[in-house]
């Protein structure tokens, strides 16, 4: 079981990263993320029932994503919508994208090969790990290749200082689409991992998983403090497989799945709390001492 | 000597809340030939940091033209005059990454107006210029190399932002009252040190403060706005006549006026 945790929280962890790219580096939230992830799902699911290669299908749901990103970072720079409002049209359009790939509300992949299938001498869940491992180390070499280009720091200076930025020249609104381009690129392969993980595609497989992409990068924060960029990415994964052990020891502790995201949701909460909950006890001790 | 930048007739009004138009620009005419180093006064609501930020297309004027040599630039965003503008701003925050280090910021500012490629950034070809580069300011700069510059003093921040900003030698340098955030030691250190930069490359500079002392002590021209308009234009000669207590006979005026 616990190596079962690890295998999701390696798969869970590329959404995390995803959220990352936008969320800490440009410093705003987008909930493209929760139509892009079940987006990605579903035109693998698709594509895989029409018999293309797992892997060449993770390739395609990557374009969609990024296609999603586009049209919020569109909307958002161009069209001046902000960036809330623009990531949740576009998450809502994309319920009847989604329709019309798999022209029904879900899809199954049984007896359809998955990218798990390659690895299927090793024992349980172990396929998993391996996939989930090399996806993750891929995608964080390619983004520590791209942060640290010219265009990459001017992509992070975009989001550090945005006047500034612009000031020397950096063409700030063309950062941001990349940003989401990328971004919502990178959810939509988690989406497509873990919908070959589950076996099947759904059009409501988004709900939520902002929470859970944002309480793998917060519990990475928490535990690691001040580090450089490639460590904090690593610390995502991280968090992300804290984040399923903590899920599996609570199911353990008998805990009603039905109820699993108001646990999700909490977790996050207790977790975005506690600086002010540091605050607060030391603040306590202090007055102790005083007293 | 060469016109560098030219105004024609510029104005800016912006709509308040109650629909009135309040002109914070009202159609001046500027010419700032190369070599000038302007020293900017004028009282709060003068229009100063209005006529920077017009400069630099912060803000788009409502009415009026703007010519860098001779191409227009009225419609030009800001972004793509950056390659001929720099600027320091007022608030030691504004001017640089906070989470980026002293030497990533250096490296962006080196590519100041150019294309930003997915090429690796190359930053050990640059290192040890910059390392000499802060050393040259003489505040300790050199050591935080690798500090986020969110981690610096005021101080720091801001020579660090005069740094970035004349770092590529731009035609055009816009300093917005770039010492006031400062302690008066650290004001006077930067003040020099701005005074080095802008001979040592002759920079063309225009220079917002607020101390009349330094509007006279600095620079070859000087200029006071006062309600949009420039109320007073000295050449060198005449500034060097200036007395500060003149400024303040001058400034008592726009005083009185108001009340």
């Amino acid at each position: 079981m616990v190596i079962s945790a690890i295998a999701q929280g390696l798969l869970w962890a590329v959404l995390g990263i995803g959220i990352f790219t936008t969320y800490r580096i440009l410093n705003f939230p987008d909930l493209t993320a929760e139509g892009s992830f079940p987006l990605g799902a579903a035109v693998a699911v698709t594509a895989i029932v029409n018999e293309i290669h797992p892997v060449l299908v993770m390739g395609l749901a990557v374009l969609a994503g990024m296609s999603a990103g586009l049209v919020t970072g569109l909307l958002y720079t161009k069209g001046k919508v902000p960036v809330i409002l623009a990531g949740i049209l576009v998450m809502t359009a994309l319920h009847s994208v989604m329709l019309y790939v798999m022209q029904r509300p879900n899809l199954s992949l049984l007896n359809h090969p998955r990218i798990f299938d390659s690895l299927a001498f090793l024992p349980n869940y172990f396929d998993a790990v391996v996939v989930g491992l090399a996806v993750v180390s891929l995608v964080i070499g390619l983004l520590l290749f791209f942060f640290y280009t010219s265009l990459g720091q001017a992509y992070i200076a975009t989001g550090d200082n945005e006047a500034m930025a612009r000031s020397f020249g950096i063409q700030t609104d063309r950062m941001k689409i990349i940003g989401l381009v990328f971004s919502n690129g990178i959810i939509a392969l988690a989406g497509s991992l873990i919908a070959q993980n589950n076996g099947y595609a759904d059009v409501n497989g988004g709900t939520g998983v902002i929470v859970i992409g944002l309480a793998s990068l917060i519990i990475g924060e928490v535990a690691f403090k001040d580090v450089t960029l490639g460590e904090r990415l690593i610390s995502i994964v991280i968090g992300s497989i804290l984040y399923q052990l903590l899920l599996l020891g609570v199911i353990r502790l008998g805990f009603d799945t039905t109820y699993i995201r108001l646990f999700s949701a909490s977790i996050l909460a207790v977790c975005l709390m506690i600086p002010q909950i540091r605050r607060a006890l030391k603040l306590d001790t202090l007055i102790r001492k005083e007293g | 000597m060469t016109t560098l930048l030219n105004l024609k007739q510029a104005t800016k009004t912006i709509q308040n809340e109650s629909d009135t138009n309040t002109t914070i620009l009202d159609h001046v005419d500027l010419t700032i030939r190369k070599g000038e180093f302007v020293t900017v006064l004028g009282g709060n609501g003068a229009g100063k940091t209005t006529l920077f930020n017009s400069i630099t297309g912060t803000i788009e004027l409502t009415s009026g033209k703007l010519y860098i040599g001779d191409k227009e630039v009225t419609r030009l965003p800001e972004e793509k005059r950056a390659r001929h503008i720099s600027r320091v701003f007022q608030d030691p925050k504004m001017g640089t990454a906070p989470r980026m280090t002293v030497a990533e910021n250096l490296l962006l500012a080196l590519k100041r107006g150019e294309k930003r490629h997915l090429l690796p950034r190359k930053m050990k070809a640059q290192r040890d210029s910059f390392q000499t580069l802060c050393a040259s300011v003489g505040n300790g700069l050199e050591k935080h190399l690798d500090t986020p510059t969110g981690h610096l003093s005021g101080g720091q921040r801001q020579s660090l932002s005069l740094l970035m900003a004349t770092l590529t030698r731009p035609e055009l340098l816009l300093l917005d009252e770039h010492t006031a955030a400062l302690d008066p030691k650290t004001a006077k250190r930067l003040m020099e040190l701005t005074q080095e930069v802008i001979e040592t490359h002759q920079l063309t500079c225009l220079m917002i403060t607020h101390r009349m002392e330094d509007a006279l002590k600095y620079g070859n021209r000087l200029i006071v706005l006062e309600n949009g308009r420039i109320k007073l234009d000295l050449n060198a000669r005449e500034k060097a006549q200036m007395k500060l207590e003149d400024l303040f006979v001058l400034f008592e005026e726009e005083k009185a006026q108001i009340i």
